[in-house]
């Protein structure tokens, strides 16, 4: 069943909350100047009027429309849709998180400074890294201030003529967006026949006007780049930085560090390797970590430990400065420390096995049914393609997903990256049992032949959702974006 | 399942990993520890933090938060979803996203809102892109010096190593001086961002701004506290091209200030300008309605470098707080709880101001937080403490946020409808013994 606008159910008049009566004492609002009539508000603004009980069945209807990890598996590649555990909600609600102001003197805040500033020594464990600042809201912000501090960097030490930022390919769309909002140039480099970095394009673009280059490792195809010495190599040696883009950390945490690879500026995704809930598209975190080197120009406010003590420093001369309103999201810092607890170095590392133990897994069982392009190992994820079922018999990649919804499974990542024609990336996650992989990969193989033997269904899924496929092209003619 | 991968053990999955790179060690943090455990280790943290009555505000307010916001914000479907690419089986995501675009128009009056943003300031940055992007050969942004010192930081952050320029406009009386705007202008200056209630608190009177804006081909952009909308001017009453602000006011916990939850509204002729998500209504083949992510042409995925902004991530779950709270409270509701702020700070602003040895920093209207000034910082650091003694937290050192010496003696008290009688007179009581 659709679910209706909540103010296609409005009534006037209806209330579903009143807030105290004001408590002043009598005559004392005859007193206060009258709010100045040139700064008043003229219009209404146009809101729901209903009861408490209309509010709670209308979300709750709409989230019966909606689909979690709680729900069931969810291999959308590069986004990591791992389980989320509940202990990390129920203390990330305790009051004595949620009720605590920014502002506060941070001798009031101790609890606060000390999670965060111990969440950022973890995390400098774990990428192998020096320091860095959790004020990132999420991935894309990351890069942002992880680029912002290499441009700093770079005009600190006279080289304002490096403006170019390189990326792959196979980049997440954030890493050239990112590279522009920081008025850098961005440049691609070719893929080899590998699905890795082609060194020989990389070289020709190392000419002296570059100033980074952004590497995701294991890459989105899933692969490992295993030059990534010699590339780290070539890159310093012409002058630039690296930059490790942490969407795909979940492959090798406890495996191999950050830092090892000679990376000298990251970001991390809270929300995707450290188990924080995606919320329907955020809020996120996305901490960004550096070398010794580059630890001047991190945002501020620090925090750091003196005396027993944590407070913030605000005094770096080169810090690029903030990012966001406060000290980041923390909430979600909340729980990606609480998973780290939990978790532990041996536990992180074992999370990472089974996440490509399952992505390999996975593969295995698909491997008869789609064309893999890039071999069949992969870490902790992998892209399909359907281009010969597409030629065959017109199946496209947005097919097999449409047809996933029908049987109950969020599809995987479609067509990306581009360099594979109609691409569907696997990312499993280590939370999935091999039943559950199991029965995915049958369901797979079902819709495929169900599809060959009756085209008009597989083109018509899902047909037993609350909506059809969506006009999105009338979703743009006739814009309604609003009510 | 090592045998149908064909593999003899999960070492081999790491073949890739050369031994140059490969750990022998484990990574040097503790080793796991169990549920039970954690939750204590977590208490004992939280415990470490000091609970008060907070007359606190400067960006983060302390406001009435209904029950029913937590219980709705909390069920799995929503939490534990992606952004909803794959529109049929997130109808319920995207509904709650098109409700919130909704009525985030309403309240500011703008014709196209988007999905959220990180926060306020955050907003402020792109609200900058878009006065920047929306003509050519557009460098500077004339900036309100009354915006809220950290927003500024993070606009100055924005603009350092690029060619785009920041211009501080002059303050008088703690309010912006827009006396003189129209020399301020060259060929290059793409907008103008301006705040209300500013970063004292003060309510700024923009009659007659957009006019000059416009007539220089620039953009004018208002952040506002969307609570503050329950009285005062929208921003397209202001005749704003750009409205913008967080939401927290509505429905999101203090949180030691994040996840807040920023917003962005343009009026028509902008839309193509927004970044980030943009959900819209549209039909199946059946004629059914739906929701759907739309002019995605926008965005990083898409553009990659020509993307109006490189959000991916927002606040969807904080935007779904605020959808709820203002289902919850309606227009009625936010009106007054807007008219509750404005008695409530008058109360305490008026008794402390007939204390002696503080007064109003300045003599402006303001709506639900209020300039303290001191006569020396002595005094005011005992104010502070003799008042945390009681449990209360009296308000924020401006100078704590703009580390300016000029502003030693200032104390941001903030007063929302959620501060009971009593703890006002707390708050009185404290103060009497003090302000001698």
């Amino acid at each position: 069943m659709s679910e209706r606008l909540l103010i296609e159910l409005s009534k006037k008049g209806r209330r579903a909350y009143r807030f105290p009566l004001l408590d002043l004492p009598r005559g004392f609002e005859d007193t206060v100047p009258a709010f100045p009539s040139t700064l008043q508000r003229k219009t209404e603004a146009r809101l729901p009027e209903v009861s408490e009980l209309d509010v709670v069945r209308h979300f709750t209807r709409l989230s019966n429309l909606a689909y979690g990890v709680d729900d069931g598996i969810y291999p959308l590649g590069s986004c990591t849709m791992k389980y989320n555990p509940k202990v990390s909600e129920s203390i990330a609600k305790m009051p004595s998180f949620t009720q605590i102001h920014p502002l506060q003197d941070t001798t009031s805040t101790q609890g606060c400074l000390s999670l965060m500033y111990n969440l950022l020594e973890d995390l400098s464990a774990i990428t192998g890294m020096s320091w860095g600042t959790l004020q990132g809201c999420a991935g894309a912000h990351g890069e942002y201030t992880g680029l912002k501090i290499i441009r700093s960097w770079f005009l600190h030490h006279g080289q304002p003529e490096r403006n170019t930022v390189l990326v792959p390919e196979s980049a997440h769309g954030t890493n050239p967006a990112s590279a522009a909002m920081n008025g850098f140039k961005v440049r691609v480099v070719k893929s080899d026949a590998r699905g890795l970095v082609d060194l020989d394009d990389l070289a020709s673009r190392l000419d002296g006007s570059v100033a980074a280059l952004m590497l995701t490792n294991p890459n989105t195809l899933g692969l490992f780049e295993k030059d990534i010495l010699k590339i780290a190599d070539m890159v310093h040696k012409d002058g630039a930085k690296l930059y490790y883009d942490g969407a795909n950390l979940n492959a090798i945490m406890g495996m191999a560090t950050i830092g090892d690879m000679g990376f000298d500026v990251l970001h991390l995704n809270l929300h995707k390797t450290f188990a924080t809930p995606h919320g329907g598209g955020g809020p996120g975190a996305g901490p960004v970590l550096v070398t010794e080197t580059l630890r001047p120009y991190l945002p501020k406010p620090d925090i750091v430990l003196t005396d027993n003590t944590y407070s913030f420093d605000w005094s770096g001369n080169e810090s690029i400065g903030k990012i966001s309103m406060f000290w980041g999201n923390f909430l979600v810092l909340v729980r990606a420390y609480v998973y780290i607890l939990r978790m532990g170095s041996e536990g992180l590392k074992a999370a990472s096995e089974h996440a490509v133990l399952n992505a390999n897994y996975l593969l295995s069982k698909l491997k008869d049914i789609f064309e893999i392009p890039y071999g069949d190992r992969c870490m902790h994820e992998f892209v399909a393609s359907c281009q010969k079922l597409k030629e065959q018999y017109g199946i496209s990649a947005l097919d097999i997903s449409k047809a996933l919804i029908e049987r109950g499974y969020h599809p995987p990542t479609m067509y990306f990256p581009s360099l594979v024609h109609e691409a569907l990336m696997f990312e499993p996650t280590e939370s999935e049992s091999m039943e559950t992989l199991d029965k995915l990969a049958e369901t797979i193989g079902d819709i495929v032949k169900k599809g060959i033997a009756d085209p008009a269904w597989i083109h018509g899924c899902p047909h037993n959702m609350v909506v059809g496929r969506l006009d999105e092209v009338k979703a743009i003619k006739e814009p309604n974006l609003r009510y | 399942m090592m045998k149908a991968i064909g593999i003899e053990s999960l070492e081999e999955l790491y073949g890739d990993l050369g031994e140059d790179i490969l750990l022998t060690d484990s990574v040097p943090i503790n080793r796991g520890r169990s549920e039970d455990e954690v939750i204590r280790m977590l208490e004992s943290i939280g415990s470490r933090n000091e609970r008060g009555i907070p007359f606190l505000g400067a960006g983060c307010y302390d406001h009435i938060i209904p029950s029913t916001v937590d219980a709705i914000a909390s069920l799995p479907s929503f939490v534990t979803s992606y952004t909803p690419y794959q529109a049929e089986m997130s109808q319920g995501m995207l509904q709650v996203l098109y409700e919130f675009q909704s009525m985030i128009c309403q309240l500011t009056g703008m014709d196209v809102s988007n999905a959220s943003l990180y926060d306020g300031a955050n907003a402020l940055v792109e609200a900058a892109n878009i006065c920047l992007t929306h003509e050519r050969d557009k460098h500077v942004v004339l900036v309100s010096p009354t915006i809220h010192p950290f927003a500024l930081d993070v606009l100055e952050t924005w603009a350092s190593g690029t060619d785009r320029k920041l211009v501080v406009l002059p303050e008088k009386n703690g309010m912006c001086d827009l006396g003189s705007i129209e020399k301020m202008f060259d060929g290059e200056v793409g907008g103008v961002l301006l705040q209300s209630p500013n970063r004292y608190g003060f309510l700024e009177d923009y009659n007659g701004v957009a006019d000059i804006i416009h007539a220089q081909g620039a953009l004018m952009c208002i952040s506002a506290d969307p609570m503050s909308l329950g009285l005062q001017k929208s921003q397209r009453e202001w005749g704003a091209d750009i409205a913008v602000g967080d939401t927290q006011p509505f429905g999101i916990p203090l949180s030691f200030g994040g996840p807040g939850c920023g917003y962005l509204a343009v009026t028509e002729s902008l839309l193509r300008k927004v970044p980030g998500r943009i959900v819209g209504a549209t039909t199946d083949e059946t004629g059914r309605r739906g929701f759907v992510l739309t002019f995605q042409a926008r965005e990083q995925h898409i553009k990659r470098e020509r993307a109006t902004s490189n959000v991916c991530t927002n606040s969807t779950l904080a935007a779904l707080m605020t959808t709820v709270y203002l289902s919850l409270v309606g227009w009625d509701g936010v009106k007054e709880a807007a008219r509750q702020c404005y008695m409530k700070s008058h109360y305490l602003a008026e008794n402390l101001s007939e204390l002696g040895g503080v007064e109003l920093a300045w003599d402006n209207p303001f709506w639900c937080e209020f300039p303290l000034r001191f006569h020396d910082a002595k005094r005011m650091r005992k104010f502070i403490q003799e008042l945390r003694n009681e449990h209360i937290f009296a308000g924020v050192r401006l100078q704590a946020l703009t580390r300016r010496r000029e502003d030693e003696l200032v104390l941001l008290v903030s007063v929302t409808e959620k501060r009971s009688r009593e703890e006002m007179e707390d708050y009185l009581a404290a103060a009497r013994r003090m302000v001698r």
